[in-house]
């Protein structure tokens, strides 16, 4: 790693230390309907959009009620997004004159963007026409990103009231995430990277004649307000087949950080977001501390392996770095960024649950790829996706407790609420299911020849190809080892299922466990309450987080890019 | 339960609305005047005319999809059969260890040695023998370009410093000093050999 690499990571640090915590206290205000900077502009709009769509703001909900509105926007939201779809060739805005999109394809899609996760089992440029691309992608890129926020922010409510029945009201949350939060900050973020050079055009792809005489074909579309979102809202579903390695999407090596900026900077704001609603902003430093040292850790560790070279190349190419050459494992990647931040880029992407790559990951060395893995498997909460992060942690630490609890003997507590048997159950749940439909399918698949046959590279790598995508979809990450050839009809609906399973079988469970500890009342702490703002506590809970993983996927780690990394260094 | 069907609908049309056509069209709208250059893909012109994007790669090639020596040859590209086809931008996804990449880029390599008669102590940079994520990466490393230089030179009758100087002219920097790579635009700098007076 070049000292220029650490400065760039330092950079990204920085400007998430000078943002994420204004942004966090901002939103605390928003979800505690305290006065809030820019009411004037917002509440007009609120209340139209309530008054069309017959909502009562003042309407507070029971979780199953929650839940339910939930489920039922998600219904909607699939059978639009897969109608759109499907009907493209008989809409507007189609200035490719792309045919509709095949139903394994569609519903895959539908699924993928609904659920945050943007797995994608096509090429953007030749498959979506650009009102699918507008109307469809970019608004579940908002609206999933919002639900993923607002079911945090319910559990948040659930654990700080006391004796309460609600936890919020799930129609007024979304809105107001989408107006003040991910609306203002998209429009930021798009005109920030069109300034620099993300194209942003209406036209149809046009023809040039080459230098040297030959055709190439440029691609056109809203780029920059859908990079925005499909960034800041932890996505990752992106217009074009290479995603953030693309040109137009990620054009130079500014942009290349700020979209890492933006990618992390929701998921590390809703931790103060919750100290500052809990009334004890230290014990959202706490959980933020966790997810500081999971992406840190990850981070360098990518990065140190990414610059360095591939051994299974020959010695009559140079890999290191050096004033006039660039350094590193350069297969799938971009030079205008360079090995460390394109490392760096994957991480924070694998980390944040945002499918977006700005290098290919299937070329990644084996650990790196490895590395880029374990981040998903964590179950995304390195810092995790805009509110799955939050909620993942906060799920954590109260299994942190329960151990530490098991450990002394005392009853556990969580911000003064007894942690009990319904509480537990959920939570065990919430652990178990994703490992259960990732580790599931992979092995069905890996036993099929149909699921054999989608894997691109030899040996222990093409295991590792199979398991990534599967852990991706369970975990509503979306980013691939891309050479796997998910677009059969197989693997289509098998990881559409996964994606549903790794939202719907996890949301539920929180927003349950949201209305279990609502109902309780808050019991003062005692001397045999373990302290949850503490160092000790953020590190119980990284090593909490980082050991379940281990013993629920260290096996198949071993097998894949152990196992590769290995044979090739021996 | 009909409370809360209706709410659904209507909120999906209302968001569909304002994120999916306000938005982007606002937007672009807004984008187009003030950063047109930019929002149109930074089209760059040789001899007046449009001749592509400074921001994608493209191929200096005849119409056998033989290298050209009188231009410097981008990456490697797994865009598509020929290479940069923008329409079909993607890595290779080979992975670390397979033969295949250690054979492609062993290949690469002999095929750049002899092109650029590069001599065998002299080692080649590795951009120049791997392919990117995009397949449309538009630069090269500064040391790449200088070991094609001469060859340019020599099929073009110019002097190895004009060549060399124009690569320190086609060379963009990191930005701010810290963001990025100092990397070589080919397109940018063909564009510079193509303008010389006499070419």
């Amino acid at each position: 790693m070049t000292s220029n690499d650490w400065i760039q990571f330092l950079l990204v640090v920085v400007a998430l230390a000078a943002t994420a915590p204004l942004l966090g206290f901002y939103m605390a205000k928003v979800y505690s309907n305290q006065k809030s900077p820019g009411d004037c502009v917002f509440s007009p709009i609120e209340r139209g959009i309530y008054r069309l769509c017959g909502i009562d703001p003042d309407g507070e909900q029971r979780w199953r009620t929650y839940a339910i509105s939930l489920l039922m926007f998600s219904l909607v939201s699939v059978v639009v997004l897969y109608l759109f779809e499907r009907l493209q060739g008989h809409l507007p805005l189609n200035p490719a004159h792309l045919a509709g999109v095949a139903s394994p394809t569609a519903w895959n899609t539908a699924v993928s963007f609904l659920t945050n996760t943007n797995w994608q089992n096509y090429s953007g440029e030749s498959t979506m026409s650009l009102l699918t691309q507008m109307t469809g992608l970019t608004v579940q890129n908002f609206l999933s990103a919002a639900a993923g926020i607002v079911v945090a922010i319910a559990l948040v409510r659930g654990i700080v009231r006391g004796r309460s029945k609600t936890i919020g009201n799930f129609w007024v949350d979304l809105t107001r995430t989408v107006t003040r939060i991910l609306l203002p900050l998209s429009i930021l973020a798009a005109i920030v990277l069109v300034a620099s050079d993300v194209i942003q055009n209406l036209g149809a792809n046009h023809v040039i004649h080459t230098l040297a005489g030959g055709h190439q074909t440029l691609p056109s579309g809203a780029i920059g307000t859908q990079e925005a979102i499909k960034d800041l809202g932890t996505n990752g579903g992106g217009p074009f087949n290479a995603n953030s390695a693309h040109p137009f999407e990620n054009p130079n090596g500014f942009t290349n950080l700020f979209e890492i900026w933006l990618l992390l900077v929701i998921p590390f704001a809703l931790p103060f977001t919750f100290g500052k609603m809990a009334g004890k902003v230290r014990q959202g430093i706490a959980v933020l501390a966790a997810m500081l040292i999971l992406w840190m850790g990850s981070g360098i560790a990518v990065m140190l392996l990414e610059t360095n070279a591939n051994h299974a190349i020959g010695p009559g190419v140079t890999q290191k770095a050096s004033a006039t050459t660039l350094g590193g494992n350069l297969v799938g990647k971009e030079l205008r960024f360079g090995a460390g931040p394109s490392a760096l880029f994957n991480s924070s992407a694998t980390g944040t649950s945002t499918g977006a790559v700005d290098s290919m990951s299937d070329s990644y060395t084996a650990l790196g790829g490895g590395v880029l893995l374990f981040n998903m498997m964590l179950g995304e909460v390195s810092p995790g996706g805009t509110g799955s992060g939050l909620y993942g942690m906060l799920i954590l630490a109260i299994l942190s407790v329960f151990i530490a609890g098991l450990m002394v003997g005392r009853t556990p507590e969580y911000l003064g609420k007894k942690i009990q048997a319904a509480e537990m159950k959920l939570v065990v749940l919430y652990v178990l299911i994703v490992p259960f439909a990732a580790l599931g399918f992979a092995a069905l698949s890996i036993m099929l020849s149909s699921g054999r046959a989608s894997i691109a590279n030899p040996g222990a790598h093409g295991l590792t190809e199979m398991i990534y995508a599967f852990t991706s979809a369970s975990n509503n990450n979306g980013s691939a080892f891309a050479g796997f050839n998910g677009a059969t009809t197989y693997f289509n609906t098998t990881l559409g299922f996964c994606m549903l399973i790794g939202r719907f079988a996890v949301m539920i469970p929180v927003l349950a466990i949201a209305g279990s500890l609502g109902r309780k009342q808050t019991v003062p702490d005692s001397a045999g309450t373990l302290p949850t703002d503490t160092p000790l506590f953020a590190t119980l809970l990284t090593g909490v987080t980082v050991i379940i993983v281990g013993l629920t996927y260290f096996p198949v780690l071993a097998l894949g890019p152990l196992v590769e990394h290995f044979v090739n260094h021996v | 339960m009909r409370r809360l069907v209706l709410p659904a609908l209507l909120l999906t049309v209302v968001m569909t609305v304002l994120l999916g056509l306000v938005y982007p069209l606002v937007m672009t709208g807004v984008l187009q005047v003030a950063f047109n250059g930019q929002a149109n893909g930074s089209l760059v012109k040789s001899h007046g005319a449009v001749v592509g994007s400074a921001l994608i790669g493209q191929n200096f090639t005849n119409a056998k999809g033989q290298p050209l020596v009188q231009y410097f040859q981008p990456r490697p590209s797994a865009a598509g059969a020929n290479g940069y086809d923008a329409m079909a931008s993607g890595g290779s996804n080979l992975g670390p260890s397979n033969p295949k990449l250690v054979a492609q880029v062993k290949s690469a390599e002999a095929a750049y040695r002899a092109f650029n008669a590069v001599p065998a102590n002299v080692k080649v940079p590795s951009d120049a023998v791997t392919t990117s994520g995009s397949g449309l990466d538009p630069d090269i490393s500064i040391d790449n370009a200088r070991l094609q230089a001469p060859r340019v030179a020599r099929a073009r009758n110019l002097p190895l410093a004009t060549v060399d100087r124009l690569i320190v002219e086609a060379t963009q920097n990191r930005i701010l000093g810290i963001m990025g790579e100092p990397v070589v635009n080919v397109l940018r700098l063909n564009i510079l050999l193509d303008q010389l007076p006499g070419s």
